[in-house]
C-alpha cells in the first residue's frame, strides 16, 4: 500500500504545489478589492494617463500599511450588471450602475449601505446629486458621473437638411444599413418612447406596445444592436447615426471630427451613476475607503479627462485647468457636458429613468425579446438550405436504393 | 477472468466521482431550471414559450446557418484534404501545419480581424473603392455570419478527412485504375466512399460549434437577427430569464444528441479522428 | 488540371490567412487606430514589455491552462486505466457515454450547466465562489475526455502478455505498471496533456460563464475590449504567440523529420502516425 502511496503522491504534489502557488498568490495580509465599472470609464491602464488603479494601490499601502490588489473588470449594460450581482454573492466590492438600476437593487436588498465617515471627500458632491428619488436619505450611494443621451451623427454621410433636432433621424429611411441602435432594453426602449413623446417610466402596456412597434419598424434600416462597439463604428465611419451618451461624444469627437452632436428636442434620458456597494462584499471599509479616492481631486479630474463624462464633484467642474483641457478636446465641450443655468433637479425629475415594477419589467424584458427576435433576414438563406437539404436527401436515398440492390444482387 | 490489481479497480473511481459532480449533476441544473418558475414552482410554461413561432424561426434558423456553413466547410475543405494528401510527404507536414496555425490564433480575434475586413470603411471595400465601386454591405448580413463560421471552423473539416484520405490504400486507387476507372470515377467511387468516416466527423465538428456559437453572430451579424446560441446567452447574461435559457439550452442539446446519432448510424464506428 | 488545384490551394490559404495578415499589419501601426494603418512602428511590441493588463491575463491563462492539463492528465490517464479494466461492459459503456458528454455538449451548454452549479452552491453557502477555483474545475472537466480519448488506443495496443511477464518475473503490479504499461502509454499520455492544455488556452466560452469577479482569462479579456475601441497591442502580443507557435511547430517538425521523436502538438503527431500505421 506504501507503494502506491507514493506513486500517486508522486504525481499530485507538484500539481498541488502549482495550485497552491497559483490559487492563493495573495499573502493572508493583502487585502483584494473586485471592482465591476462600465467599460472606458475609468482612467487606468494606458501608458500616458493618471493610472487611478495603480495610484491607489500605492496610496493605500502607503497610509493603512498593508498591501491592496485590485481586480478590474467591466460590463456593458446594467442589465448584465444585475443578471451577476443578482444571488448577493458575486464577489464584487464596488460597482457603478446607473439611477434606475440602483433603485432596482436597494429595493431588493442588494446594497449595503454605505458608512460615510470613510467617505468625507463625498463634501465635494454637489448638493444637486444627493438626496435623488434612488437614494432619498444618501444612505448607499455617491454619484460618480452623470450625463445625457444624445444624437451623433457623421457630418461628411448626414444631409445637413435632414437633421432637423429631433429623433426622426435616427429613423430616417435615407441612411439605412448606416444607423446604430442601444443593444439594451432601456435605452432602446427609451429612444423610441421619447420620439412618440410617451412617458418611459410608465406602467401602461399599450404605451410599451406601441414602442416596440416603432422599434420593430426601425429594425430593417438599422446596422446593428451596439453598446461600446458604437466606439468603433462612429469613428471609423462605418456608420452614420448613433444614439449614445454625452462623454461618449466627446471621446469618438477627438479621434473623427466630423461627427457632430445634439440633443434631441423631445427630450432625452438623463442619468446619474453612483458608486455602490454590493451585498457580500468582502471587505467594505477599503471598498469606501476606494470610493474615497475616486473623490479625490487628481484621481476625479483623471477619471473626467479620461471618460469625458460630466462630474458632479465640484473639485472637478471648477478646475480652470480642466475646463481647459476639455475645451481643447472640442470647443462647446464644456457647454455640451454642462449647460448654462441647466437645472439639474428639475430637469432630472422629467427625463430620468426610474426602476419599474416587477410586472412592468418582465412585461418589457418580453417586448424586448420580441424585437431581437422579429425577422429581418431575406429569405434567400433559406431556400439555398432547402436546396441542400433536398440534394442531401437525394443522395441518401439513391444511395440506400444503389446499396439495397446490390445487395439483393449478391444474395 | 485474472484478478484485477487495486490500481486498476479503483482507478477510474475519482474520475467517476468528478463526472458525476461536474458533469451529470450541473445537466439536472439545466432539467430543474426548465421545468420550474421563477419562484421555484413546476411549470411548463417555459417549453411553451419557446414552442412559440418566433423561438421556433431561431433554432429554424440557427440549424439552417449551420448546414450551409458545414456543406460550405465540406465543399471547400474535401479538395483541398485531398489535395493536400496527394503532396510529397514534407510539403504535406508544412501544410498541414499551415492549416491549424490559424487555430491557435484566439478566435474573437480572428472573428474581429474578419470584422474589420468585411466592415463598410473595411480593407475589402477601401480596396474595391480605389476601382470606384460604392462599399458594398457585407457585415451584418446572414452571408457574414455564415462566412466567419466557416472561417472558423474549416480546420475542423480539413484534418480528419486528410487523415482518413492520407491512411487510405494507396493500392486501391491502382487497382481502380487497372479496372477502367477515370480519375474522376476514382474519386467518386473509391476514394469517397473510403473517406466517408472522416467526413462524418468533420461534419459532427462543424456543426455543432457553428449551431451553438454566440460571439460569431454577435459580431458579424449585428444583432439584427439572432441565432440560438446568442439567445441562450441573453437570457443568462442580460434578460435575466434562467428558466427559458435553460429551456433553450436543453432543447439544443436534445437536437444535437439526435442529429448525432444520425449521423453515427451512417458513419463507421470508428468515426475518424478526434483533434 | 495540377495548375487548377495548386490555384485552389493557393486560394484556400490566402483566405485562411487574411484576418492574420490584418493582425500582423497592424500590430506595427504607428497610430493607436485598429481601423487605419498609419504607418510602420514597433511602439505596441515594446509596450508589452512594459506589462499591463493583456500580459498579465496571457500569464493567468497559461498558468490555469497548465494546471488543468496536469490535474486532467493524471485523473484523465488513470482513469483510462479503470476504464480500460472494467469487468462489467454495462459500466463501462455507461461512464464513456458520461464522459463523451462535455465533448458532445456544445459549449455554451457545459458553461451554463455549470454556472448553474455554482452559483447555486454558491448560494447556499453565502459566499462567493466564482473565481479560478470553478474556472479550473470546468477546464478540467472538459479536458478530461480529450486525454481519456488519447490514452484510451494506446491501452488497447498494449500487449497483456506483456504485463504478465513483468509479473511472473517477480514485478509486483505496480512495478509493472511503471516499468512497462506506463512507458507503453506515454505517448498517448502526453498528446493528451498537450491537447487538454490547448484547449484550455483556447477556450472562451466554458470560461465567460464561469468566471468571477477575481480571475480573468486571455480570452474573456479580449472579449471585453473587442466592444470597445482597443490598442493594437493585443494585436503584437497575438502576433508574437502566432509566430512562437509557428516556431514550435517547425521546430517539432524538423526534429521528427530526422527521425527523432519529441514533445510535438498532438494533432500533428496524431496525423503522422495514423499515416505510419497506414504504411506498415
Amino acid at each position: 500500500m506504501k507503494r502506491y502511496a507514493r506513486f500517486i503522491l508522486a504525481l499530485f504534489l507538484p500539481t498541488l504545489l502549482l495550485g497552491w502557488m497559483t490559487a492563493l498568490p495573495v499573502s493572508a495580509d493583502e487585502v483584494t478589492l473586485n471592482i465591476y465599472n462600465w467599460g472606458e470609464y475609468l482612467s487606468y491602464d494606458d501608458e500616458e494617463c493618471y493610472d487611478v488603479l495603480k495610484e491607489f494601490e500605492k496610496y493605500y499601502e502607503e497610509t493603512y500599511g498593508r498591501s491592496i490588489k485590485i481586480n478590474y473588470s467591466e460590463f456593458d449594460s446594467n442589465e448584465s450588471l444585475y443578471a451577476k450581482i443578482k444571488n448577493g454573492v458575486s464577489g464584487y466590492d464596488v460597482i457603478i450602475p446607473s439611477d434606475y438600476m440602483i433603485a432596482r437593487l436597494i429595493d431588493e436588498n442588494l446594497l449595503e449601505k454605505l458608512n460615510y465617515e470613510n467617505i468625507p471627500n463625498y463634501q465635494y458632491i454637489d448638493d444637486a446629486f444627493k438626496g435623488l428619488y434612488y437614494d432619498p436619505n444618501n444612505e448607499y450611494t455617491v454619484p460618480y458621473t452623470y450625463g445625457r443621451v444624445g444624437i451623433i451623427y457623421n457630418s461628411e454621410m448626414v444631409d445637413k437638411t435632414d437633421v432637423n433636432g429631433t429623433w426622426d433621424l435616427l429613423w430616417n429611411e435615407n441612411y439605412r444599413d448606416k444607423i446604430l441602435q442601444f443593444n439594451n432594453s432601456r435605452d432602446a426602449f427609451g429612444t423610441a418612447m421619447y420620439k412618440l413623446k410617451l412617458d418611459v417610466n410608465t406602467t401602461d402596456e399599450s404605451a410599451w406596445q406601441q414602442a416596440k412597434e416603432e422599434l420593430i419598424a426601425q429594425k430593417p434600416i438599422l446596422k446593428s444592436f451596439v453598446m461600446d462597439e458604437v466606439f468603433g463604428e462612429m469613428m471609423n465611419g462605418d456608420a452614420a447615426i448613433a444614439a449614445y451618451y454625452a462623454g461618449d461624444y466627446l471621446y469618438m469627437y477627438e479621434d473623427n471630427d466630423a461627427l457632430c452632436f445634439y440633443y434631441p428636442e423631445e427630450g432625452s434620458n438623463l442619468f446619474v451613476d453612483a458608486m455602490c456597494v454590493p451585498k457580500g462584499c468582502q471587505n467594505k471599509e477599503a471598498a469606501e475607503i476606494f470610493i474615497n479616492f475616486m473623490l479625490s481631486r487628481d484621481a476625479a479630474i483623471a477619471n473626467a479627462e479620461c471618460t469625458y463624462y460630466a462630474s458632479p464633484n465640484s473639485l472637478v467642474y471648477n478646475d480652470p485647468e480642466y475646463a481647459e483641457y476639455m475645451n481643447s478636446i472640442h470647443e462647446d465641450a464644456m457647454d455640451i457636458l454642462y449647460p448654462e443655468d441647466f437645472d439639474f433637479h428639475g430637469q432630472y425629475d422629467k427625463y430620468c429613468f426610474k426602476n419599474l415594477d416587477r410586472d412592468t419589467l418582465n412585461m418589457v424584458n418580453g417586448l424586448w425579446e420580441d424585437v431581437k427576435l422579429s425577422d429581418s433576414i431575406g429569405i434567400s438563406v433559406y431556400v439555398l438550405c432547402i436546396l441542400v437539404i433536398v440534394v442531401i436527401v437525394v443522395m441518401v436515398v439513391r444511395h440506400t436504393v444503389v446499396w439495397k440492390r446490390r445487395s439483393k444482387y449478391y444474395d | 477472468m485474472k484478478r484485477r490489481s487495486l490500481l486498476q479497480r479503483f482507478a477510474a473511481a475519482p474520475h467517476i466521482a468528478w463526472s458525476v459532480l461536474f458533469i451529470i449533476i450541473p445537466l439536472l441544473f439545466i432539467i430543474y431550471y426548465t421545468f420550474t418558475d421563477a419562484s421555484g414552482g413546476f411549470t411548463l410554461e417555459n417549453l411553451s414559450t419557446i414552442a412559440s413561432p418566433e423561438y421556433l424561426m431561431i433554432f429554424l434558423r440557427s440549424v439552417m446557418f449551420s448546414i450551409l456553413a458545414t456543406v460550405i466547410c465540406l465543399l471547400i475543405g474535401y479538395p483541398l484534404a485531398y489535395r493536400i494528401a496527394s503532396m510529397k510527404p514534407r510539403t504535406q507536414r508544412i501544410a498541414i501545419v499551415l492549416v491549424m496555425l490559424p487555430m491557435w490564433l484566439n478566435f474573437l480575434i480572428r472573428t474581429y480581424c474578419l470584422k474589420i475586413l468585411l466592415n463598410d470603411q473595411g480593407i475589402i471595400n477601401t480596396f474595391l473603392g480605389n476601382f470606384g465601386i460604392e462599399p458594398l454591405k457585407l457585415l451584418n448580413t446572414s452571408g457574414a455570419v455564415i462566412f466567419a463560421m466557416v472561417y472558423n471552423y474549416l480546420p475542423y473539416m480539413i484534418l480528419p478527412i486528410y487523415t482518413v484520405i492520407s491512411k487510405m490504400d494507396q493500392n486501391l486507387l491502382t487497382a481502380a485504375a487497372d479496372l477502367g476507372c477515370n480519375r474522376f470515377q476514382t474519386l467518386t467511387k473509391v476514394v469517397l466512399p473510403l473517406s466517408f468516416s472522416g467526413i462524418m466527423s468533420g461534419v459532427t465538428m462543424v456543426f455543432v460549434p457553428s449551431i451553438s456559437t454566440f460571439y460569431i453572430s454577435d459580431a458579424m451579424g449585428g444583432r439584427t437577427f439572432s441565432l440560438i446560441g446568442d439567445t441562450i446567452e441573453r437570457q443568462f447574461k442580460e434578460a435575466d430569464n434562467y428558466n427559458v435559457g435553460s429551456a433553450l439550452s436543453l432543447v439544443l442539446m436534445i437536437l444535437i444528441i439526435i442529429s448525432m446519432s444520425i449521423m453515427n448510424k451512417y458513419s463507421d464506428d470508428d468515426g475518424g479522428v478526434v483533434v | 488540371m495540377k495548375k487548377v488545384s495548386n490555384i485552389y490551394t493557393a486560394l484556400c490559404f490566402l483566405i485562411l490567412y487574411a484576418p492574420v495578415a490584418v493582425m500582423i499589419l497592424f500590430s506595427f501601426n504607428s497610430s493607436d487606430s485598429i481601423f487605419s494603418f498609419d504607418g510602420f512602428s514597433l511602439q505596441w511590441y515594446k509596450s508589452i514589455l512594459n506589462g499591463g493588463e493583456a500580459v498579465d491575463t496571457l500569464i493567468n491563462s497559461l498558468v490555469l491552462a497548465a494546471l488543468s492539463a496536469v490535474i486532467s492528465t493524471v485523473v484523465g490517464t488513470a482513469a483510462a486505466i479503470g476504464i480500460f479494466h472494467m469487468k462489467h461492459k454495462w459500466i463501462k459503456n455507461a461512464t464513456m457515454q458520461v464522459t463523451n458528454i462535455p465533448m458532445m455538449n456544445p459549449d455554451i451548454v457545459t458553461g451554463i450547466s455549470m454556472m448553474l452549479l455554482f452559483i447555486t452552491v454558491g448560494t447556499l453557502i453565502k459566499a462567493n465562489i466564482l473565481g479560478f477555483g470553478t474556472i479550473l474545475i470546468a477546464h478540467i472537466t472538459f479536458s478530461l475526455p480529450y486525454v481519456i480519448l488519447s490514452v484510451m488506443p494506446k491501452l488497447r495496443q498494449l500487449d497483456p502478455n506483456l504485463t504478465e511477464a513483468a509479473l511472473d518475473l517477480g514485478c509486483t503490479p505496480m512495478q509493472a505498471f511503471l516499468k512497462v504499461e506506463l512507458p507503453a502509454i506515454l505517448p498517448g499520455i502526453i498528446s493528451g496533456m498537450i491537447m487538454a492544455f490547448t484547449l484550455s488556452l483556447d477556450d472562451f466560452v466554458i470560461s465567460y460563464f464561469t468566471t468571477g469577479a477575481s480571475f480573468k482569462t486571455f480570452p474573456t479579456y479580449i472579449y471585453s475590449l473587442v466592444k470597445k475601441p482597443f490598442k493594437p497591442n493585443i494585436y503584437a502580443l497575438s502576433s508574437i504567440m502566432t509566430v512562437a507557435v509557428l516556431v514550435l511547430l517547425i521546430i517539432s517538425n524538423v526534429i521528427s523529420a530526422r527521425g527523432e521523436s519529441s514533445g510535438k502538438p498532438a494533432k500533428v503527431k496524431k496525423q503522422r502516425r495514423t499515416r505510419k500505421e497506414a504504411q506498415e
